[in-house]
Order: C-alpha cells, then sequence, then structure tokens
C-alpha cells in the first residue's frame, strides 16, 4: 500500500509544480482586508499642517463613542527626497484596505522628480474616484442655500499623469491622458452611485471643444455609460461654463462627473459655496482600497497647532469611513452629533464665523454623542 | 451627507455578551467572571448557553440559539466543550461544529509569564497564532481497507494566507517585530510547502517585520530550551494545538494562560490551552487566572480599557502577592478564595 | 535476559534459551557495520571506535559508504555493499548524513528507513548530570511509528491552491508499534508505557492506533498503560517531565515529542537514537547535523553517537559494557574538565574522548 502512496507521490509533485511555479511568479493576490472579531484596523495617515491635530480629535471621537476601529498610525515625512515613506505608506494601507488621512505636503521647490506623495498614494492605488458630497449646512451662513451636489472626480489620469519633459529649451511639454478603461469606469461609478442614492441627474464637466479628442473620448464614455441608466438624465457642461454657473446658481447640478483636474477646480468652488475647505469631507475609492480625507486636500499650515481648525471636515470624512466599514450605526451617531454641532449647537469655529475653539467644537460633538445614550468609554 | 439608510445608534447601557460554560471546570471559571464583573461594576451583561457532547445538551437547536445570540452579540467567552473521544460515527466534534459555524479560524495564545510567580523559564513573552478550520482537523476520515485508515490533511491557500496575513497584522497592531511560521514542509512538501508559501508572499506586506520559519521538532526543542527567541509564531491547526499547550506549561501551565479565537466578525474569548480538567470539578480546586486574564482581554476589545486593566491588574496582583495560589501554581487557596483576592484587590 | 525485541521474532529457539543465547553474545565478538557519515561524522565515529577499544568491547567494525545509486529501473538504493552488510550484521551505527537538497534522490535517511523497514525510532531521554539545562531528572524514552502516519507521503493537489496530504494509519503498523513499546518496557525495566494521541479530533485514525495499543495492553499486565492527549502530554511535559516513562505514538507526534525531549535534556548533541526494523535489523544513530563548519578541527562532540553506541550495547544484551561506557561519558561530563565547546568547554573532541578512555581504564 505504502509503495503506492509514494509512486503516486511522485506523480502529483510532478505534476503540481507547475501550477507552483507560475503561483511564484504571479503578483500577489489581495488578502482580505485587516478585521478581525468585529474590530477593524485602519491606516492613519497624519499627514501635515491641522492633519494630525484634527485627526487625534478623530481618534479621540472614535475612541469616546467606543469604535471597534484600531488605528495604525504611519507618518510620512514630506521632506524626505526618498520615497521609503510614502511607499511604507501605501504598503500599510494595501493590508488594511481603508486608510484616513491627513494631506501630505507637496514642496514645489523639490525638483520634478518628486512627486506629490498624494498623487502617488492615490495612483498605486488605484483609487480611481474621488467623491466628495456638497451640501448647504443650515446653521452655517452661506451665500448659497439648499446646495445638495454630488462631484465625481477622475483620479488617476488625465493632466495629473507626472508625463511633462522639456522638449526644447524654454518649452515644457504636458501630457494629458485620458483613457476609455477608465473613463467608461469613473462614468460608471457615477451613474452606479447616482442610482444608490436616487439622483435625478448627472452632469459630465469637459473642455470637448478645446480637446476633442480628449475630452472628447470622456464625453462618450459618459454618454455610452448614461445609455444604460434611463431613468437618470444626462447633460454635460463645459468647464468654464460650469464654474460660472456654480457661484451664480449652484442649486441646478445633481451628480456632476469629470476628469481629474476639473475635478480639483470644481471641487474646490463647491467647497467654497457651502461654507469652505474646513467643512467638506471627501472620499478616493478604488476597486479594492478606500482613503477618506477632507474633500479640498488642503494642508492648512498657516493655522496649524493653533486650536481654530475647523475638524467638521475630518469628522465628516471618518463617518464615510464608517460607512464604508459598514458601521453604518457608529457613523451615523457621529454624524448627527456633528451636525447637530454645527446646525443648533451652532458652535462654529473662526472659518465660519464663530468663536469657537477646534477643542470646543470636538468637545461639543462628544456630548451630542453622550445624550444620545450610546455607551460610551470615560471622557 | 452620503449617508447610507441610517439604523438607529446602539442606545443600550451595557454591553451583551454570550456566554457559553462548557464542560468541566468551565462552569466554575464563568462564576468567578460573573463575581469579578460584578464587583467591579462592569457594564457587561452575560447571555449564558449550556452545550455539552458529554451531558447530552448537543442539539443542533441549541447550536442554532447559540449562532442567533451571536450574530447580535459578536463577542462570545467560552468555556472548553468537551469532546468524547469515542467514535460515535460523527467525525466533526461539537466544539469543532461551533468554531467552523462562526468560522474562528484564529486562534491567539499570549504567552505572557507571570511576574511573581518562577518557573524555568520566566519573562517570557511570545503569541502563537494557530489556524483552526481546516489543517488535520478537516474531519475527513475513511477506511480504505479493513485495518487501514486514512486521514485527510487540508491545507488551502486562501486559508494559510488568511491566517497569514491575521498574524503580521496582529504583529503590526501589537508592535512586535518578528512572525516565525511553523511547519514541516521538509516532509509535507506541498501542504506544509503551501501554507509556508503563502505565509512569505504576505510577509512581503510587512517589510518592518521581520519574517522567519522553523520546522515544527526544532520548535518545540528550541522552545524548552531557549524560548525567547521567538515572538509571533503562526501555524496549521495541528502544531498550534501543540505548541500552545507547550508554551502554557513553560508558563505555569493551562490555569494561567488566556486566549482568544477571531473571525471576521466574530471574537471568542478562552482559555489558552482548552483543557476541561473534568477530574477538578466541583473540588473548588481549579485555576481562574486564565478566564479571568481572557475576560479582561474581553473588555479591551470591547472598547472598556480601564475595566480591562482594572480586572487584569488585580488578577497580577493576587498572583505576585504570592499569598492566594490555587493547587497547580502550588497554593493551597481554592478557587472561591482566589477569586475573592482578585475582588479584594480590584481598584475601582 | 533476552534485551532485544528482534531476537524474540527472528528466532524462536533463541527464545527458549535466553540465558544461553546472550551469554553466547557477550562472548563471541560481532561485526557492526558502521556509517561515519557526513561533515563531522568521521571524526566522532572514529572516538567511538577508540572507546569502545578502550572498554575492550567485543564489536568488530566493518566500515561502508553510503550514497545513494541509482538502481535498475531508476529506483535510487542503498549501495549493495552496504545493505550486504546490514543484512548480515543486522546491526548498524550511523553517523550524521547530509540531506541533499535538491539533489535529485531522496534523502539517505529516508532510502534506510524503507530499505530494511525501520518501523520504530527509539530515542531515550536522560538528563545528564553536570550539563545544565532548566529541567532535571528527566528519565523517559520516546517510541515513534516510523513508516506511515502524517509521513506517508501521498499529498495531492486537488484544485490550484488546495493541498490534500494524507495522514495513513493502519492496524498493523499500529500493532507492531505498541508490541514493541511494550516488549521493551518488560526488557528496560521500564514501568508503564503511555499511548499519545489525538482521538478526539482524528476519531478514526488516532482512534485505531489508540485501539491496537489498548488491545496490546492487555498482553502486557506487568507494565501500566496510559493514554494521553498530544496537548496534554506537551502541556505536562514542560511542567514536570519526570511523570512519564515510555511513551508510545503515530509518526508526526513522535517526530515533534521526541525533539522536545531532547530539547529539555540539551538538545541534539546529546540525544542518542535507534531505529528498530524487520527482521531484526536496528541500526544506532546521532540525529544532530553534519555541521560542515567545524568538520575537520577537531571540534566536533561524539557524546550523541556514543551514547547511540551504548544503546546499541544494550540492544545486544552486552548491558556490562554499555554501562561502563556510560558512566566515563557522564563522569567526563559531571567533572567539566574536559568538554567540547558544546557542552561549555574548551577542549577539543580527541582530548574529550581521550578522556573518556582515561576514565573507562580506570574503571576497570
Amino acid at each position: 500500500y505504502l509503495e503506492y502512496g509514494v509512486e503516486n507521490w511522485g506523480n502529483t509533485y510532478k505534476s503540481s509544480l507547475q501550477p507552483l511555479y507560475i503561483f511564484q511568479k504571479r503578483a500577489i493576490r489581495i488578502p482580505p482586508p485587516a478585521k478581525y472579531g468585529g474590530r477593524h484596523t485602519v491606516t492613519l495617515i497624519p499627514g501635515d499642517g491641522i492633519g494630525p491635530e484634527l485627526l487625534s480629535h478623530v481618534r479621540e471621537v472614535f475612541r469616546f463613542s467606543c469604535v471597534p476601529v484600531d488605528f495604525e498610525v504611519v507618518h510620512v515625512n514630506s521632506a524626505a527626497e526618498t520615497e521609503d515613506d510614502i511607499n511604507n505608506a501605501i504598503t500599510a494601507i494595501r493590508r488594511n484596505g481603508v486608510a484616513l488621512k491627513g494631506n501630505i505636503e507637496t514642496n514645489h521647490t523639490k525638483p520634478p522628480s518628486v512627486k506629490s506623495r498624494n498623487n502617488l498614494l492615490r495612483t498605486s492605488l488605484d483609487l480611481y474616484a474621488n467623491v466628495m458630497h456638497c451640501q448647504s449646512l443650515p446653521g452655517v451662513q452661506t451665500r448659497h442655500k439648499n446646495i445638495d451636489i454630488m462631484i465625481i472626480r477622475e483620479n488617476t489620469e488625465g493632466e495629473y499623469s507626472s508625463l511633462e519633459h522639456e522638449s526644447v529649451s524654454g518649452v515644457v511639454e504636458s501630457l494629458k491622458i485620458i483613457t476609455r478603461n477608465n473613463s467608461l469606469r469613473i462614468a460608471d461609478y457615477a451613474f452606479q452611485l447616482a442610482r444608490e442614492k436616487g439622483r435625478r441627474r448627472v452632469t459630465a464637466v469637459h473642455k470637448a471643444n478645446i480637446m476633442k479628442l480628449a475630452d472628447g473620448l470622456f464625453l462618450q464614455c459618459c454618454r455610452e455609460v448614461a445609455s444604460g441608466y434611463p431613468e437618470i438624465t444626462f447633460d454635460s457642461m463645459i468647464v468654464d461654463n460650469t464654474t460660472m454657473q456654480l457661484v451664480s446658481k449652484p442649486q441646478q447640478f445633481d451628480v456632476m462627473v469629470m476628469p481629474n483636474l476639473y475635478g480639483n477646480v470644481v471641487s474646490n468652488v463647491c467647497a467654497g459655496l457651502v461654507g469652505g475647505p474646513g467643512l467638506v469631507p471627501g472620499a478616493n475609492y478604488g476597486r479594492d482600497y478606500a482613503v477618506f480625507e477632507t474633500a479640498t486636500r488642503n494642508t492648512g499650515k498657516s493655522i496649524a497647532d493653533r486650536n481654530i481648525a475647523n475638524p467638521t471636515a475630518m469628522l465628516l470624512a471618518s463617518c464615510m469611513m464608517l460607512d464604508h466599514l459598514k458601521l453604518y450605526d457608529y457613523a451615523s451617531l457621529i454624524r448627527n452629533a456633528v451636525l447637530v454641532t454645527m446646525n443648533e449647537t451652532r458652535l462654529h469655529t473662526a472659518d465660519i464665523g464663530g468663536q469657537g475653539t477646534t477643542s470646543e467644537v470636538v468637545q461639543s460633538v462628544m456630548r451630542v454623542i453622550q445624550s444620545k445614550g450610546q455607551l460610551t468609554a470615560e471622557l | 451627507l452620503c449617508s447610507p439608510e441610517a439604523q438607529q445608534a446602539r442606545a443600550d447601557a451595557v454591553f451583551k455578551v454570550t456566554m457559553v460554560p462548557g464542560d468541566g471546570v468551565g462552569p466554575e471559571l464563568m462564576t468567578a467572571v460573573k463575581e469579578v464583573f460584578k464587583a467591579g461594576d462592569v457594564p457587561v451583561e452575560f447571555e449564558e448557553f449550556h452545550l455539552s457532547e458529554v451531558q447530552n445538551m448537543a442539539s443542533e437547536e441549541r447550536l442554532e440559539h447559540l449562532l442567533t445570540s451571536m450574530k447580535n452579540n459578536k463577542v462570545a467567552i467560552i468555556g472548553k466543550i468537551h469532546t468524547p473521544m469515542e467514535y460515535k460515527g460523527e467525525l466533526a466534534s461539537y466544539d469543532m461544529k461551533l468554531r467552523r459555524k462562526l468560522d474562528l479560524f484564529a486562534n491567539v495564545v499570549h504567552v505572557n509569564s507571570l511576574p511573581g510567580y518562577s518557573t524555568r523559564h520566566n519573562n517570557l513573552d511570545l503569541v502563537i497564532i494557530r489556524e483552526q478550520t481546516e489543517g488535520e482537523y478537516s474531519s475527513l476520515e475513511h477506511e480504505s481497507v479493513a485495518g487501514v485508515i486514512e486521514s485527510l490533511k487540508i491545507i488551502t491557500r486562501e486559508k494559510s494566507r488568511r491566517i497569514a496575513k491575521f498574524a503580521f497584522d496582529y504583529a503590526t497592531k501589537k508592535g512586535r517585530s518578528k512572525v516565525t511560521a511553523v511547519h514541516k514542509a521538509n516532509i509535507m512538501k506541498l501542504g506544509d510547502g503551501l501554507f509556508l508559501q503563502s505565509c512569505a508572499e504576505v510577509a512581503q506586506l510587512y517589510p518592518k517585520i521581520k519574517y522567519e520559519n522553523i520546522i515544527i521538532d526544532n520548535c518545540c526543542m528550541q522552545l524548552v530550551q531557549n524560548p525567547y527567541q521567538f515572538d509571533v509564531l503562526v501555524m496549521p491547526n495541528l502544531y498550534g494545538n501543540i505548541i500552545d499547550n507547550l508554551a502554557a506549561g513553560l508558563v505555569g501551565g493551562a490555569g494561567v494562560v488566556p486566549g482568544e479565537s477571531y473571525s471576521a466578525e466574530y471574537a471568542v474569548f478562552e482559555t489558552g490551552a482548552r483543557h476541561p480538567f473534568a477530574h477538578a470539578v466541583g473540588r473548588n480546586i481549579a485555576n481562574p487566572t486564565a478566564m479571568l486574564l481572557s475576560a479582561a482581554n474581553m473588555l479591551r476589545h470591547l472598547n472598556l480599557e480601564y475595566h480591562s486593566q482594572m480586572v487584569s491588574d488585580a488578577v497580577k496582583k493576587v498572583i505576585k502577592q504570592g499569598k492566594v495560589r490555587t493547587g497547580d501554581l502550588g497554593g493551597y487557596a481554592t478557587s472561591d478564595e482566589f477569586t475573592r483576592a482578585v475582588i479584594a484587590n480590584l481598584v475601582v | 535476559m533476552a534485551s532485544t525485541m528482534w531476537r524474540s521474532m527472528v528466532s524462536q529457539v533463541v527464545l527458549r534459551r535466553p540465558v544461553l543465547s546472550s551469554a553466547s553474545f557477550s562472548r563471541g565478538i560481532q561485526t557492526v557495520t558502521v556509517i561515519p557519515g557526513d561533515g563531522i561524522g568521521p571524526e566522532i565515529s572514529t572516538a567511538v571506535v577508540k572507546i569502545f577499544e578502550a572498554a575492550k568491547a567485543p564489536i568488530r567494525w566493518e566500515e561502508r559508504n553510503v550514497t545513494a545509486i541509482k538502481g535498475p529501473g531508476g529506483r535510487w538504493m542503498v549501495p549493495p555493499d552496504a545493505k550486504e552488510s546490514m543484512d548480515r550484521n543486522k546491526i548498524g551505527l550511523k553517523g550524521p548524513l547530509k540531506t541533499p537538497i535538491a539533489a535529485g534522490h531522496p534523502s539517505m535517511n529516508l532510502l534506510l528507513r524503507k530499505t530494511f523497514d525501520l518501523y520504530a525510532n527509539v530515542r531515550p531521554c536522560l538528563s545528564i548530570e553536570g550539563y545544565k539545562t532548566p529541567y532535571t531528572d528527566v528519565d523517559l524514552v520516546t517510541i515513534r511509528e516510523n513508516t506511515e502516519g502524517e509521513y506517508s507521503g501521498i499529498e495531492h493537489v486537488i484544485v490550484d491552491g488546495v493541498v490534500q496530504s494524507i495522514k495513513l494509519i493502519t492496524e498493523n503498523a499500529s500493532r507492531r508499534i505498541a508490541e514493541y513499546a511494550f516488549e521493551y518496557a518488560r526488557n528496560n525495566q521500564r514501568n508503564s508505557v503511555t499511548a499519545v494521541h489525538k482521538a478526539n479530533i482524528m476519531r478514526m485514525s488516532d482512534g485505531l492506533f489508540l485501539r491496537k495499543c489498548r488491545e496490546v495492553a492487555e498482553n502486557y499486565k506487568d507494565i501500566k498503560f496510559k493514554e494521553m492527549y498530544l496537548d496534554t502530554v506537551c502541556l505536562n511535559m514542560v511542567q514536570d517531565p519526570t511523570q512519564f516513562d515510555v511513551l508510545v505514538m503515530p509518526n508526526l507526534y513522535g517526530d515533534i515529542l521526541s525533539d522536545l525531549c531532547a530539547g529539555l535534556i540539551g538538545g541534539l548533541g546529546v540525544t542518542p537514537s535507534g531505529n528498530i526494523g524487520a527482521n531484526g535489523v536496528a541500526i544506532f544513530e546521532s540525529v544532530h547535523g553534519t555541521a560542515p563548519d567545524i568538520a575537520g578541527l577537531d571540534l566536533a562532540n561524539p557524546t550523541a553517537l556514543l551514547l547511540s553506541a551504548v544503546m546499541m550495547l544494550h540492544h545486544m544484551g552486552l548491558h556490562g559494557h554499555a554501562n561502563k561506557i556510560q558512566t566515563a561519558c557522564f563522569d567526563t561530563i559531571r567533572d567539566k574538565k574536559v568538554l567540547t565547546k558544546d557542552l561549555g568547554g574548551n577542549s577539543k573532541c580527541s582530548e574529550f574522548t581521550a578522556e573518556i578512555c582515561r576514565r573507562i581504564q580506570d574503571l576497570d
């Protein structure tokens, strides 16, 4: 009997060698994210400027609310020439699946070979969809009321390709890349989100009158995808007109989808409309990973460490993250507390005309959480 | 703000935890936990389920009730559900069924010397992580010809990577520096080979953590000779069973080492070396240390850091003082006396 | 008394007249096949031969080298002269052999095991006074089934990413190892035999093993029989190894426990080992590595091979010589004056050997 076994072993061993060998050469498949016993591990990148203080407030609120999330803190030194730090952060996100980050400063005086760490992170992890939701808060004084716009921005290509060169002295070419695959992918994401959220209209923002091929392709892809969503109205708008329309009559917009650079512009305009960079959260989604941050990605160096930054955007970003982790209870608990503080308590920081400090706002949020009867840890 | 269908936030004043006392001294240990929690005013409420294969309380229905409770609570504290040795046609034991249903793939035993209780090896601090859903515990056995039994050991890439990742995630979270995979790939070239390969691949995601491997028999030998060389150990099912017990023996036995099992959703807290201690039943001699420390770990898992610290500090203080010790640690105290000493040392 | 298992199996005649037979064994000169091995193997084999000469052990050595060769039909095999020598002498002593990595042929140890059907691996673990470990008073024997179990070598890739390894437990092999364990216990004045198993999980396979042990135990009423779970054994072993006597178990558990026990007494450098095969063959060996880094430098520690040789003498019924050599060896270690580096001294292998020889002569 054993003899049979040994013979058999020889054969199976040989036949199995091949797939094993092939496997070794294949890239590592994505292992499941770090979630054990209902607790998640999330990568936390404090970043620069106001990032560290805002994120420490988020941690405090999470601890206070007994949120089953543990943070793996990864520091990225923006002054370093090498990419070790950012690669380390990227690897950390690869294993945890989800990150919450402050913005990492990009030093413009560095040689062009030093790429933006933020951009590197998004492209390496293929976080193709940047999503932000601009909504007027009743408690915050702004010129326009009742704004409710979702902006979906392609996040990996377009003008942010980092392909630039000086073809002849004094002439610099910067390449903008638009691909069919990525355009279809972002359009599909936008329409799916619109359907999920029960939205009526999707507007593609472009400049196809000038960039006929590139933006033309983008527009074409959006149209193709739109045909699969008959219940959603599709239209398009040229980017310069869009910005004008936004500041004059922002209520006309519902869901907007656009390539990278326009997204950068439009999102900042919209954030300004509802009260500024301190209020709006942002998320970057890929197939496998998700990174959450403030929508406008400012470092806020000028107001760092003065206890005056508005914690709202980062707190709301953490709520988006909790939604992504399917911790809906905790997400709505914290989100409601933030909104109550903004709209009812009206404890505001200076950026939206208030007198409150950052920590006062956070304290107020925690008081609201406690008043909801949720079991909380010691203050 | 991008909110999904928001559910009502949990408004309970206490955390609910599923409790399965199990067989042997399990119920006695649970009583100790309950008494200490009560004395420490710990905001935890237990939902008790009595399951036992030996006492004929092992119906599918009971298991279903338990699972429903687990679905709500996510966290449980359990004693050992004893598996009778006699083979009665059912290859999978009740205990294994429970673990499989909850998909508790990772078992963690943190072997930590107790200050004040001296053993042959002091100041030990190592973590044993064991895959516990496949491997030798497949329950696939058959008699191919009369007198010849084949027992199948199953190793899959998916589960090997999952446990490897768990080990590295654990090491990252706890700030540990090295993970060692334990295997027998020199003999089981395909099975353990796959396990080892999976570990090596996952290790690439953790450049800051050192990765090594060691053959199981050598590992056992090294553990009794120089256990300080190990940090986090990760291994397939059966080897884990061996190393868990061996390492528990190094620091004082099954009565002092806490353990925990995880799936993605659930966390189960138990003793590190799982024995029913049937001979100790009703004699008031079992050592509640392991279960109390495990309960403290449970509190930490529930975000009750303060209460967790309170319970574990009290237990460690009693051991360190050395006045009240159970028989397994060379003392003369009963289980109750030990529990009372812990309560007396709670700093609320 | 007939102290070896194989004689009872090979020759009924001998069994009937045990006193005579062991006398004839002691009187006549026995030939033993010696396989020096690789790395430090030749040095430590020479040391053993020297010590045996000093003890006037009635052994004639027949040296054989083993390198796997390819036989007809492409099968790897033990060289014929080595096989023929072993077949004739029945008893062998073997130094460490280097395990080829990806050399195309299986390890020589495996080949020897298969060729001579070495079904039982026996490792007595005895604390050595003077060589300090955290454990004292260890005195136990592990007996490991060596032909089947988890090391059946049958593995399949079912689909990519799923491997199935088969653990094989047979009635015959289980009975054979159990019988050997009890026979060993009886012949070596041991009190109890503990079967180590995991029948709570592997209910059929380990269940079969356990059942056979129980059956065999019925025939050895003078020996106490116990059963224990593998994990419990591990737990108790590191806390109090003195409670164990003879342990019998399937392949993998034996592999693990025998190394664990070696660890208790100081590692593979001081642990002897014997392999018992069918038809009266027995090969004694040191189970440590070939230590190529110190090979030829006269630094190696011959203790493991020497104690294996002592085991061999016991197996052959030459208890007098065995005890003399063992006493000299242990005395040398206890005195701590002449020790090799791994034992904590500064002496060379040859000096350590000479010291043992001197003590043997003093004992006479």
